[in-house]
């Protein structure tokens, strides 16, 4: 145990006399965690619209201003013909093309029927999905409007409608930031931990000093244990760091215990700290460090659950998911944070947790070799 | 003559296809100054690092102050120094946290660390230094330092690669000074050189060529079998039949 404590000392010593990275361990969650969730926003706002009227009814003018009306839209184009709106879908200057035909109000009243036409540009499939979908629900309130208004109330009333009305349970404003933050602050907590731990270790070997500590008869497992409690610790700060900004600046208070929280991201700190000195064992330059844990990291990003929903993935996809420890990290911080679970509700998740840190760890202590 | 130290018999490296030593075998005897020779490349340091545990042997027998290159790497850990070729103490630790921290990792207790390091740091004169970091030192007495760590848990052998490459002559005669005291305690020093009247000052040397050795004796016996007046023509002798080179 007393090497341990020597380890440490040595150890802390060298990350206090490297401001600039210590510098970056701090900064760093504080800028992106202001940042990016102001950024990271599923709401589609301004999309572009370009209505093609080709019937010039008070019915058609009632329909193109309840779209505007809505906020969502942005009447970027009012063309003659089809061909020209197109123009605008291709320059990308319009995202949706609504072509109201000619006659529309005469076959709405007399046919009781009449068709629409809106174009999609695909390319951006977010906001063209959204935009599509936004837009139809419009033009189906305006419809519901019409009938109020061209049939007899009686009559209308034998028509059987449902109306959905829906709550919304732990976020009720639909505030992306309270979804966002949470997932971010794991995000940043996964990335400094491991990136850190990997490199600090390949540095040894780049520098020779590892050469001479080798040639010690130091245990594998205390040298492991001393470059592991100092990264845990920052990662700790790290985290407390993001709690506390995203109290500030977003207001978020964790519903759930605050102790549960600490604890998931104790054993969490282990398993990525653990990821990253087995990759620093694999390595010799902090080159070959870098781009593996870059690698992992874009993987445990996009396939984190952060940005899209593991939910909506292929089977497949969900498969790779449960590799990741940072999915299990975004889902247990959205529950405690948001939900309140408790313990009994994240114990899945904290077991599979524990068992990457105590697999990756050991696999790095073994992989560790003094002599070769 | 006094015990053996460090015995080998047919020590054998091989990486894939390429010997880089070849079976060695050699004996040093305690508190013996064994020159360990070799032109760029022969494998004096693949050689080294079996000794020291840092390499473990493709085939041959070998000990280490008693104990097994194959099962006890750890064993002799505890009792040998080592110096590599590269300087390898931390650069952003000072002379003092050095010291420090590969005395704590040898186990030796705070009290012994105190009074260690004050003796280092006045046998080496780097009493204004103590409190710098080592990245600013100069090569020299980052050499001296690197060698007082690699003895400062009394090891019975310490091996030194070759401590004095790029170092002034008065810096080199004074570290060969360091290595007299050390040897006059009973330290073995078994140490790699290029520099032939270094390898005077040994007890006894060994010439590797090629990956083996092939000459093992006191600089004085050689330069009688091989009838030159110089230890420089014994190695040029040897070395210029090489066919390995940097």
């Amino acid at each position: 145990m007393k090497v341990i404590k020597f380890l440490l000392e040595k150890e802390f010593r060298q990350i206090f006399r490297n401001r600039s990275i210590l510098m970056l361990i701090m900064v760093m969650p504080i800028i992106q965690l202001i940042l990016l969730p102001l950024a990271a926003n599923y709401e589609v706002k301004n999309i572009n619209l370009s209505v093609v009227d080709h019937d010039h009814s008070p019915y058609s003018q009632k329909l193109i201003s309840k779209i505007t009306a809505s906020g969502y839209f942005k009447l970027t184009g009012y063309d003659q013909s089809y061909k020209d709106a197109f123009h605008l879908i291709e320059s990308d200057d319009a995202d949706l093309i609504l072509e109201i035909p000619n006659g529309f109000e005469r076959n709405l009243i007399r046919e009781d029927e009449q068709k629409l036409l809106v174009a999609v540009n695909a390319i951006n499939g977010v906001k063209a999905n959204l935009g599509g979908a936004y837009l139809a629900n419009i033009i189906r309130n305006y419809n519901t409007d019409i009938r109020f208004e061209l049939l007899p109330s009686e009559k209308f009333n034998q028509v059987p409608m449902i109306d959905i009305t829906s709550s919304n349970w732990f976020n009720p404003f639909l505030n992306y930031r309270v979804y966002m933050v949470p997932g971010i602050l794991a995000i940043l907590v996964t990335m400094i931990g491991g990136f850190l731990t990997a490199l600090n270790i390949v540095k040894e070997k780049e520098a020779g000093t590892i050469e001479q500590i080798n040639v010690t008869p130091i245990k594998k497992h205390h040298f492991i244990l001393g470059k592991l409690i100092p990264f845990w610790i920052l990662g700790n700060i790290v985290f407390i760091i993001g709690l506390l900004v995203s109290w500030l600046i977003y207001g978020i208070v964790p519903v759930g215990s605050l102790t549960l929280l600490f604890g998931f991201i104790a054993i969490y700190l282990l398993a990525v700290l653990g990821l990253g000195l087995l990759i620093s064992t694999f390595c010799d330059t902090q080159q070959q460090a870098m781009f593996i844990m870059f690698f992992f990291m874009m993987i445990f990003i996009l396939m984190g659950g952060l940005f899209t929903s593991i939910d909506s993935m292929p089977d497949w996809a969900k498969t790779v998911t449960r590799f990741n420890p940072v999915s299990y990290l975004i889902s247990v911080m959205r529950m405690v944070i948001l939900k309140g679970s408790s313990l009994h509700d994240v114990l899945p998740h904290l077991g599979v947790v524990a068992l990457f840190a105590i697999g990756l760890n050991s696999w790095a202590i073994l992989n560790y070799k003094k002599a070769n | 003559m006094s015990e053996t130290v460090i015995h080998a018999e047919n020590l054998t490296k091989r990486f894939g296809d390429f010997v880089a030593a070849n079976a060695l075998t050699l004996e040093v005897y305690k508190g013996e100054i064994f020159g360990f020779l070799g032109a760029n490349g022969a494998g004096k340091t693949t050689a080294m690092r079996m000794f020291c545990g840092l390499s473990i042997p493709t085939s041959g027998k070998a000990t280490i102050a008693g104990y097994d290159v194959y099962r006890q790497t750890e064993l002799i850990k505890k009792n040998i120094g080592y110096m590599s070729q590269k300087f390898s103490l931390y650069e952003d630790l000072t002379v003092l946290e050095n010291i420090r921290f590969f005395g704590g990792i040898y186990g030796l207790s705070n009290a012994q660390l105190k009074s260690k390091s004050d003796e280092l740091i006045t046998q080496l004169g780097l009493q204004h230094e103590a409190k710098k970091l080592v990245s600013g030192l100069p090569l020299g007495w980052k050499q001296k330092l690197s060698f007082s760590v690699a003895v400062l848990h009394q090891p019975k052998i310490v091996f030194l690669d070759e401590p004095t490459g790029g170092v002034d002559p008065v810096t080199r005669r004074q570290f060969w000074d360091l290595i007299y005291d050390a040897a006059d305690k009973g330290v073995t020093i078994f140490v790699t050189t290029h520099y032939m009247d270094e390898a005077e000052y040994c007890n006894r040397i060994s010439i590797m060529v090629d990956g083996k050795i092939e000459a093992l004796d006191s600089p004085g016996n050689l330069k009688k079998h091989f009838q030159v007046d110089s230890m420089h023509e014994v190695f040029y002798q040897l070395a210029r039949g090489a066919k390995r080179g940097e």
